[in-house]
């Protein structure tokens, strides 16, 4: 479904990431981990067309984006829905009206059916009767909780979480983690979890690449890579700096 | 020398890329569906709430050019001529490029500072990903509105001008009515108008285009938005500046053909 084949970019000189190739099959749930600055969210980016690799190819359902204009890019971007870090919710549009942008942009114009399908995914969130609410009046959780339903609001066949539990309390997160799982079984989408969140990528992934200095170090089913002897991946899966491995 | 140089060249570049946009907002206008909901929010932004700024400098310019004008004919003896001198002033260069100036400076700054917040909070990228063009749904409204707004705002700008013009001549310059009303007619013609609206529509174009080019091109964070705001204001202007001498030459060969 999703292909990436020995992607290479650069900013400014500075290789961000460096030949990374894989790929992810329809329905599969998979977790990219690694630490900041690893180019976790470069790839994703590389996913959806919003930035071009250097070289190499990104192949979504087949469809090669390399090359492809940003209105072509359009078509393929219907496929899927993403929750971004911050949420990216449009601070002049109202819960309601953010959430069924999606739906209005597809050209849906019936507006029972529109409001049924706001209020489903709204519940599914566990934020019914927040429509009329703005952005702003939202703390972070419930933030990235309407970006999880406006995500899922066109039921895309791919869902692509950008560091969905980043700045989040532990409650929050765990909270987050499970409408994640929800829409996941729910909707038997293909689900695509960037995040350094090690719980998270436990619950979500069931394959997990571990990403460093801009290439795929590991990638592998969750459960070996939980139970890994390699050093760095163990020192990454429990959180511990160690000067003499790596430097911070 | 080498700091304007400098700005000459980013001047330059950055007019090439809006020649880039104005192709993507015209391809936009033809191929997908306007939002109209969007077009009036921003024609009530843009041309509602620029009046006041619009009617105060017309009114006065209006003046100041009218006391001005006077003072220099009183002294060959054609007072009454001076309000013609206004009205084809107003109508052929200040009412355009000082509406404009004007648009560019309330309109213009927040149409880049909006955007380009959207831009660094990635909203812009959340646009993308659900299918959605950024000229078509962030552009194509402001353009047209713009476009619509700026002769409108202009026209207001020249009888807001002369009708302040008109009031200080005849009550506090002594100027005689009757006579200054009648050389006004007398020598504006509508190729003057028209050349005002001309001029306005394309100014209201190039605010727009360079506005949100700089927003939707913006650096990152807060120094990105503000200096993008500030790129967009002096780019507007010089556009709206540069491209009144070219206006001029060539809707006078137009307009009063030889």
């Amino acid at each position: 479904m999703v292909e990436l084949n020995n992607i290479s970019k650069s900013f400014a000189g500075n290789k961000v990431l460096d030949g990374i190739s894989f790929s992810v099959e329809e329905g599969e749930s998979i977790a990219i981990v690694g630490r900041s600055g690893t180019g976790k969210s470069v790839l994703i980016k590389h996913i959806i067309g919003l930035i071009s690799p250097d070289s190499g190819s990104v192949k979504v359902d087949g469809h090669e984006l390399m090359g492809m204009n940003e209105r072509e890019l359009l078509a393929i971007r219907k496929k899927f829905g993403m929750l971004f870090q911050g949420a990216a919710l449009f601070d002049s549009l109202d819960v309601t009206e953010n959430v069924a942008f999606p739906l209005r942009r597809s050209g849906i114009t019936d507006e029972t059916e529109i409001a049924r399908r706001v209020d489903e995914v709204l519940s599914l969130v566990e934020l019914p009767g927040i429509g009329a609410k703005m952005p702003s009046e939202l703390s972070g959780g419930m933030q990235k909780r309407v970006g999880l339903a406006r995500a899922i609001v066109h039921r895309p066949q791919i869902i692509l979480y950008d560091e969905p539990t980043t700045g989040l309390d532990p409650i929050v997160s765990d909270s987050i983690d499970q409408l994640m799982m929800r829409v996941r079984d729910n909707y038997q989408v293909t689900s695509i979890v960037i995040t350094h969140d090690m719980r998270c990528a436990r619950r979500m992934g069931q394959r997990i690449i571990y990403l460093r200095e801009g290439q795929v170090y590991l990638d592998a089913p969750a459960d070996d890579v939980f139970n890994s002897e390699d050093e760095l991946v163990g020192q990454f899966i429990r959180g511990e700096a160690d000067f003499s491995v790596e430097s911070v | 020398m080498s700091a304007a140089k400098g700005e000459l060249f980013s001047f330059v570049e950055g007019m090439g890329r809006v020649a880039l946009l104005a192709g993507e907002v015209f391809r936009s206008l033809f191929k997908t569906r306007l939002n109209w909901s969007d077009l009036i929010r921003q024609l009530h932004f843009i041309g509602y709430k620029s009046q006041f700024v619009v009617l105060t400098t017309g009114a006065s310019t209006g003046m100041v050019f009218c006391a001005q004008t006077f003072f220099q004919f009183h002294k060959v003896k054609m007072d009454t001529a001076a309000l013609s001198v206004v009205s084809v002033a107003m109508n052929r260069e200040l009412g355009p490029v000082l509406a404009g100036l004007m648009v560019a400076g309330r309109v213009g700054a927040a149409m880049t500072a909006e955007i380009g917040t959207m831009r660094v909070t990635e909203q812009i990228d959340a646009l993308k990903c659900m299918a959605t063009h950024p000229v078509d749904y962030l552009v194509v409204p402001r353009f047209l509105a713009t476009v619509i707004s700026m002769p409108l705002l202009t026209i207001l700008a020249w009888l807001v001008g002369i009708a302040a013009a008109y009031l200080l001549a005849g009550k506090l310059l002594g100027i005689e009515e009757a006579f200054a009303l009648r050389h006004m007619y007398f020598y504006t013609d509508t190729q003057h108008v028209l050349m005002g609206v001309i001029k306005a529509v394309v100014f209201g174009a190039l605010i727009s285009l360079v506005s949100c080019y700089h927003g939707l091109n913006c650096g990152k964070g807060a120094e990105g938005v503000g200096r993008a705001t500030n790129e967009a204001v002096v780019h507007s202007c010089i556009a709206i500046l540069i491209s009144n001498f070219f206006l001029t030459l060539f809707l006078r060969s137009i307009l009063y053909p030889a």
